[in-house]
């Protein structure tokens, strides 16, 4: 551990904008590009289970 | 084997280890695969991301000319190497696609187009952020940063061009010429810190040089990019069986899928 405690830590030596902001950004995307692909794939699937049923019943 | 032995080899018998290359060339083949694959990968990408993130904010010391603010690097780097890497890997599929006339080629190429235009712009992103502090200035327009911008406008192309067409296979075709053309970006963006003055650092690491940073630095920077090798990965494969099942839905593997019912 570098650092000697958690505010020093959130400080990034005074850099906290550009280096949380970084950060943030980055999750922010790789998370929101997941659950939208996600979206996607329930989407798609449901369409097809839904013409299935129409097609059986 | 010479061509003669081959020929006289009869059809059905094959020799016993012949790998069959375009096995997963065949979408519900694939599909199975893949739907294998990716809690692998994902499961990669979250320990890798751990790793990489523990090893870049808590065990890498403080670098002496830039303080904190070089932490970016460890997101920075990564994006930056992959927005390049997955346009190169983008236009093989394209290419591929346009070559054999595979299908799932062609899907792989616009699987990959949103996730480079993601990783293009965070690097971007990051990188402003990283240069307000060193630099004075959020933006420049020089080789290095222009390129890379260029490089986004190139994903977002690719992508609004194939939304545009309604055929898949005319989108296909059509998307894999820009994926083409633009390649010649990717050497470009490379090389730019190297062919220009810029005000862009040098490369991080060169393969010829001992490295010019710390080891834990390093090791930070590398294990991050391994993390999002996995995450590019599993979200690829992730978005193109999604366009697998909506091409291919009218097809007979599709509704025999047993986790569709």
């Amino acid at each position: 551990m570098i650092w000697n405690n958690w505010s020093d830590f959130f400080a990034m030596g005074g850099y906290a904008l550009y280096v949380w902001g970084s950060a943030l950004v980055v999750a922010l995307f790789m998370l929101g590009e997941v659950l939208l692909v996600r979206q996607r794939s329930q989407t798609i699937r449901e369409q097809i289970t839904l013409a299935k049923r129409r097609k059986s019943s | 084997m010479t061509i003669a032995n081959l020929s006289s080899v009869q059809p059905g018998v094959l020799p016993a280890r012949r790998i069959h290359w375009f096995k997963y060339a065949s979408p519900n083949k694939f599909y199975d695969l893949t739907g294998r694959l990716i809690p692998w990968f994902a499961v990669a990408a979250a320990l890798l991301t751990a790793l990489g993130l523990y090893t870049g904010f808590f065990v890498a010391p403080t670098d002496f000319q830039q303080g904190d603010a070089y932490r970016i690097i460890f997101l920075h780097v990564p994006a930056a190497w992959m927005s390049m890497l997955i346009y190169i890997v983008m236009a093989f599929w394209a290419a591929l696609g346009l070559i054999f006339n595979t299908r799932l080629s062609s899907m792989m190429a616009t699987a990959l187009a949103p996730t480079g235009a993601m990783f293009t712009f965070l690097a971007l992103w990051t990188g402003a952020l990283w240069g307000r502090p060193t630099w004075g200035a959020w933006w420049v327009w020089d080789a290095r940063l222009t390129s890379e911008l260029i490089l986004l406008f190139l994903y977002v192309g690719f992508m609004a061009l194939q939304a545009s067409i309604d055929d898949p296979r005319r989108a296909d075709r059509a998307g894999a010429l820009i994926a083409l053309v633009g390649v010649i970006n990717v050497p470009v963006i490379y090389f730019s810190v190297r062919w220009w003055n810029t005000l862009h650092q040098g490369s991080s690491i060169s393969l010829k040089s001992a490295p010019s940073m710390a080891l834990t630095m390093l090791l930070g920077m590398l294990i991050m990019a391994l993390a999002f090798w996995a995450y590019t990965i599993a979200v690829t494969l992730y978005r193109v069986r999604c366009i697998v099942l909506e091409r291919e839905q009218h097809n007979v593997w599709v509704r025999e899928l047993k986790e569709l019912t």
